[in-house]
């Protein structure tokens, strides 16, 4: 009876550890290529943000580095203690600044990741519409301010919008206006710069829904009688959709976090998120403060835009 | 339907002058004798002799030039190896976190990662006196990082896309794992293999932000030297440096639309054979 349970028993751990592959050989090829990139993003990807979590808890300090020790040990004196400070989080949303300053963020990405799709619409489809090498030639051209540096293009735009530039003295000169208009250092270069650089990432994937498009279709709907317009918001636009909301993904996540647009476009009043981090990092030199503006932005901006990248489909918006 | 094409001729028209009119005017002023964008001084080459006598600008390009070119490589070893882990091991156990891993760092805000790695190279200095310092090292490590996760998309979208037959007949005549990756699946992902080290010599070439955290004193790297000039305001010769950058990427991109129209009539020959 004994013997019998005592089997049994056995048996039973037996295909549990079969279960969990406890007993399977370990494949060491396998394991070596898998374990080393692993690896890699463990120790530089993931590991970082439990380091910002832990300073993000400490007090800002006239030390280096700049801040005080969560944890305190003598083992001599058998003590340790353990100092958390929840300030930065407190200060984070008593002080109104910081709320504007995610919302303004999230505003001015939602506005511009609108108006670059205004802009990209017309484009993806004349390259859609186009055909042979017309369309090779299109495409190449709105790819190819992407291999160009970004600060370049921001910077180009600078040169662009400023005081004496080209397009104060264009309207100067044929007499739309008598002085200069103020538009660098503005809300509104900043919507401007945001659309420039990443209008390819909105043509390419409109280009791609537009392109596997039947033409028939629209045929068909002149045929019933449907005006141009019509046909663009009955047919085109709800065809265009994946696209559409690719498009608008790829542009909002790089647009959110900015930090190069705004510094170099935008005014001192121009609040974006990302630049608040930076110049508490860089200017003030609160470093704990930093790392819980930075948790913050993990909690309520990335992890909903990585929720709703993994909803929308895996490799589409890539 | 005449009327509405023509307005898709003028909106798209608008749209790309929307997208050459700065580069344009950039490149016309890079050749302009005045030091101001007002006045037309005539046609000069004087900000291109001054680029190239600019010690800080030169050495910032070749230090950029040298950490995207290592960081490239390195991303494009790791980043392969983790496309490759993610596409073809099958289910293991933490293929979910990974994955994670490999997807997060493209929608990661690079002020976060910034701050996050130098954070993290604080903290390990501290505890084991490793990487002494901040600078080229630092650098190479953060871009690697998030470079490695371009090229695994990539490389894994290549590996999904692709018949398994060649490898599982491989298999049946006896190639070895090794062999059967370096003969046979290798040179079938090549192609993204190569844009994913383009792709990431392009990223780390142009990242200012990260770069900024993780770099130490007299480490700056190109993007740092122009955004700290841009900020100081004129800068006549960083349209110089804007225009040659320009005239590299075009003719790289130019050279290889000129190749996929080569192949594409080549295949068509093929075909028609």
């Amino acid at each position: 009876m004994s013997m019998s349970l005592g089997s049994a028993v056995m048996d039973r751990m037996a295909a549990k550890l079969q279960k969990y592959n406890f007993v399977k050989k370990v494949n060491w090829g396998r394991a070596v290529v898998a374990g080393i990139p692993a690896f890699w993003l463990g120790l530089f990807f993931f590991v970082p943000f439990l380091v910002v979590f832990k300073i993000s808890l400490t007090e800002a300090a006239i030390a280096i580095p700049p801040y005080s020790e969560l944890l305190d040990w003598d083992l001599e004196e058998a003590y340790i203690s353990i100092k958390i400070n929840l300030g930065n989080y407190l200060f984070l949303f008593e002080d109104d600044f910081y709320l504007d300053a995610y919302l303004s963020s999230v505003k001015i990405a939602v506005l511009s990741t609108f108006f670059t799709l205004l802009v990209a619409f017309p484009i993806a489809y004349a390259i859609a519409k186009s055909d042979g090498s017309t369309r090779v030639l299109l495409l190449a051209l709105v790819i190819l301010p992407f291999w160009t540096s970004f600060l370049l293009r921001v910077y180009a735009w600078m040169e662009f919008l400023k005081k004496n530039g080209i397009v104060n003295e264009f309207l100067l000169t044929i007499g739309i206006i008598d002085e200069p208009l103020i538009m660098l250092q503005t809300d509104f270069a900043v919507y401007i710069g945001i659309v420039y650089t990443y209008l390819p990432f909105m043509v390419l994937p409109l280009y791609s829904a537009l392109e596997k498009m039947d033409g028939t279709l629209l045929e068909a709907a002149q045929d019933l009688g449907s005006k141009p317009t019509q046909s663009f918001f009955l047919v085109t636009l709800p065809l265009a959709m994946p696209g559409v909301i690719a498009g608008c993904v790829l542009v909002f996540i790089p647009a959110v976090g900015e930090f190069v647009i705004p510094a170099l476009l935008g005014g001192a009043d121009t609040l974006m998120i990302g630049r608040v981090l930076w110049d508490e990092f860089f200017l003030n030199r609160d470093w704990p403060m930093a790392s819980a503006v930075a948790i913050v932005m993990l909690v309520v901006l990335v992890l909903p835009i990585m929720l709703i990248r993994n909803s929308q489909g895996k490799g589409e918006a890539v | 339907m005449q009327t509405k094409s023509r307005f898709l001729t003028v909106t798209a028209g608008l749209g790309y002058l929307f997208l050459y009119a700065p580069i344009f005017s950039l490149i016309i002023y890079s050749f302009n004798k005045s030091k101001l964008v007002t006045v037309w001084g005539g046609w000069s080459l004087k900000w291109y002799s001054e680029l190239f006598e600019n010690e800080q600008i030169i050495n910032a390009a070749l230090l950029s030039l040298k950490i995207a070119f290592i960081s490239a490589t390195l991303a494009v070893v790791l980043g392969t190896m983790a496309g490759f882990v993610l596409s073809r091991f099958g289910p293991f156990k933490g293929k979910m976190i990974l994955s994670g891993w490999v997807t997060a760092p493209l929608v990661m805000p690079e002020v976060i990662t910034g701050l996050s790695l130098l954070l993290l190279f604080v903290a390990m200095e501290g505890l084991f006196g490793w990487p002494s310092g901040r600078g080229t090292l630092t650098i190479i490590i953060a871009h690697t990082t998030f470079c490695l996760a371009y090229v695994a998309v990539i490389v894994q979208s290549r590996l999904a896309s692709m018949d398994e037959t060649l490898e599982e007949a491989a298999m049946d005549l006896g190639a070895k794992p090794g062999s059967l990756f370096f003969l046979v699946t290798l040179p079938l992902i090549m192609p993204a293999i190569i844009s994913g080290w383009l792709l990431s010599f392009t990223l780390s070439l142009d990242d200012l932000v990260i770069a900024s955290f993780v770099s130490g004193p007299g480490n700056s790297t190109l993007p740092m030297v122009i955004f700290s000039k841009v900020r100081l305001g004129v800068t006549p010769e960083v349209n110089a440096l804007a225009t040659l950058m320009i005239l590299v990427v075009a003719i790289g991109v130019i050279g290889a639309v000129y190749q996929m129209r080569r192949q594409a009539t080549l295949t068509v020959k093929l075909d028609d054979k």
